[in-house]
This record gives structure tokens, C-alpha cells and sequence, in this order.
């Protein structure tokens, strides 16, 4: 194929994860500022650091091409794929012992899970 | 002996993938510093499951690729959450079944809810664990059943 031609592909693939990357990326922002509080904004951050981040990497991937780049940037996205949820957890967990309870709660089963462990304020 | 060799040649992989040097000196050297943080690791008794996660199907790259496409999805459904006018969000706590065998399992299971956007994994108990979701079509039990039924081909051989 002609190279010009692919490079032209690899430039408007790049756009496009750029484009609906990026549209997540402020999305994410928003829902942060927004959302009540900080049980709800997890699941901002969430977007932000998932499908963002991501997309953004994989968009850098198409202008690299095959070079050694190209797998650093991959092992940034396999690493990310792996301690983002391990931060997230961290965090979340901390507010949960901490007994911030979410606003407007719906639905409780905090003690079918962890019986008499509970923390103070999680019990329904 | 197994698991000290897939942790070398991981390892090895890693130096040559991150450094980009195939001098011999350097490479001799990257050999030895790969050999010395074995010997680390097994005084420390790291070869195990979890350090050197062998046991693993090797169909494991499929599973994060359906895991991108349900994460995608949902960063929808929460995008649209957040940009709608009222914020239809319904916080709950629910309680999580999870079926699987090994240790392993229930972290990929407990990861995989986390990294999809609308769920949080906020605590673990044997066999289940509690999870954090910002709506009601995020809380649906029938994708986490998919989800562990999925981690359940991966987590063994």
C-alpha cells in the first residue's frame, strides 16, 4: 500500500481517538465539578482514567508506529489498566471505613456483606 | 522452577522492551541485574500465583478486550448521567456474588468492576463482595454474572 496513504490513516485514526478521548477527558471534568459527592465522583474519575487515558495513549500509538515507543506506551496503558482500579479501590475504600455515607442512598446491603463489620454510618 | 523462569524471561522482556540497548555488555548486564532481582524475589518467596500469575488461560488479552468494550459502554451510560439535565443517579451499595476459585479470580473480578465506570468495588468478604454503583442499570446483577463468568474462563487452565 502506498505509505502516504497509510500515514494519512494512522493521522485520522489519531484524530479520532484524540476527538472521543478528549470528549471523555471533559466529560469526566465535568461530572467531577458536578456530580454531589464524593461516591458519585468516583465514577467521574473512572471515566477520566479508563476510556481517557486510554483513548489519548492509543491515539499517541498510531503516530509512533512500530518502534520501540510504541510498546512503552502500551506498557504505560497495560499499567495504568492495572493500579488505576487498585487507587480507585484505595480510595473508596478509605471513605467507606472513614463512614461517609452517599447522599440519597437507595439501596444498603453493606451488612449482608460484612455482617457485624460494618463501619458505624454504613449500617442501613 | 517454572515460575522462577516465566519470572526471568518476564523480566528480561521488560529490561529489553524499556531499555532498547542489544550492545553485549549491556545486555550482559541487564541479564545479571534480571538474575539478582530473582534471587530477590525468591528469598523474599514471591514465586507464587500471584507475583507470577502462570495459571492463567493465555486467552486472558480476549478477556480485556470484551472488558474495553463494556467499559466503553458504560463510560456512555455515565457520560450521559452527568451531562443530563436532573442527574438521574440512585447511589447504592449492593452485595456481589462472586463464584470464582482462586485468589486470582476474585482480584481480576474485583478489578474489572472498579474499572468499569458506574461500579466500585468497596470491600471484600469471602465469596462476595460489596460494590459501589452510581445507578440502577449499572447495579443490574446480570452483568456481573457475565463478567465472573467470563474471569471464571481465564482464572485457570
Amino acid at each position: 500500500m502506498d505509505p502516504a496513504l497509510i500515514g494519512l490513516a494512522c493521522d485520522l485514526a489519531t484524530g479520532i481517538a484524540f476527538l472521543v478521548g478528549g470528549t471523555f477527558l471533559l466529560i469526566g471534568t465535568f461530572g467531577l465539578i458536578r456530580l454531589p459527592d464524593v461516591w458519585a465522583r468516583f465514577h467521574a474519575a473512572g471515566v477520566i482514567d479508563t476510556i481517557g487515558a486510554e483513548l489519548i495513549l492509543i491515539g499517541m500509538m498510531f503516530q509512533t508506529g512500530l518502534t520501540q515507543t510504541t510498546l512503552k506506551l502500551a506498557l504505560i496503558g497495560l499499567f495504568l489498566f492495572v493500579t488505576g482500579p487498585t487507587a480507585t479501590h484505595a480510595v473508596a475504600n478509605a471513605a467507606f471505613v472513614a463512614g461517609i455515607r452517599p447522599q440519597r442512598l437507595t439501596r444498603n446491603e453493606a451488612e449482608a456483606v460484612l455482617g457485624d463489620d460494618t463501619p458505624e454510618g454504613m449500617k442501613a | 522452577m517454572t515460575k522462577a523462569l516465566g519470572l526471568l524471561v518476564a523480566l528480561f522482556a521488560l529490561w529489553l522492551a524499556l531499555s532498547g540497548y542489544f550492545k553485549p555488555f549491556l545486555l550482559t548486564v541487564g541479564v545479571l541485574s534480571c538474575l539478582f532481582t530473582l534471587y530477590l524475589a525468591r528469598r523474599m518467596n514471591l514465586l507464587d500465583d500471584e507475583a507470577v500469575p502462570l495459571q492463567l488461560r493465555l486467552t486472558l488479552p480476549l478477556y480485556w478486550s470484551w472488558l474495553g468494550g463494556e467499559i466503553f459502554k458504560s463510560a456512555l451510560a455515565v457520560s450521559k448521567v452527568i451531562l443530563s439535565r436532573d442527574m438521574a443517579i440512585s447511589q447504592q451499595f449492593i452485595a456481589v456474588e462472586s463464584p470464582l476459585k482462586t485468589d486470582m479470580g476474585h482480584v481480576i473480578f474485583a478489578n474489572s468492576i472498579t474499572l468499569t465506570p458506574g461500579t466500585v468495588t468497596v470491600e471484600a468478604a469471602p465469596g462476595k463482595f460489596l460494590v459501589h454503583a452510581l445507578t440502577d442499570e449499572a447495579a443490574g446483577p446480570e452483568g456481573f454474572a457475565e463478567m465472573a463468568r467470563r474471569v471464571a474462563v481465564v482464572e485457570t487452565r
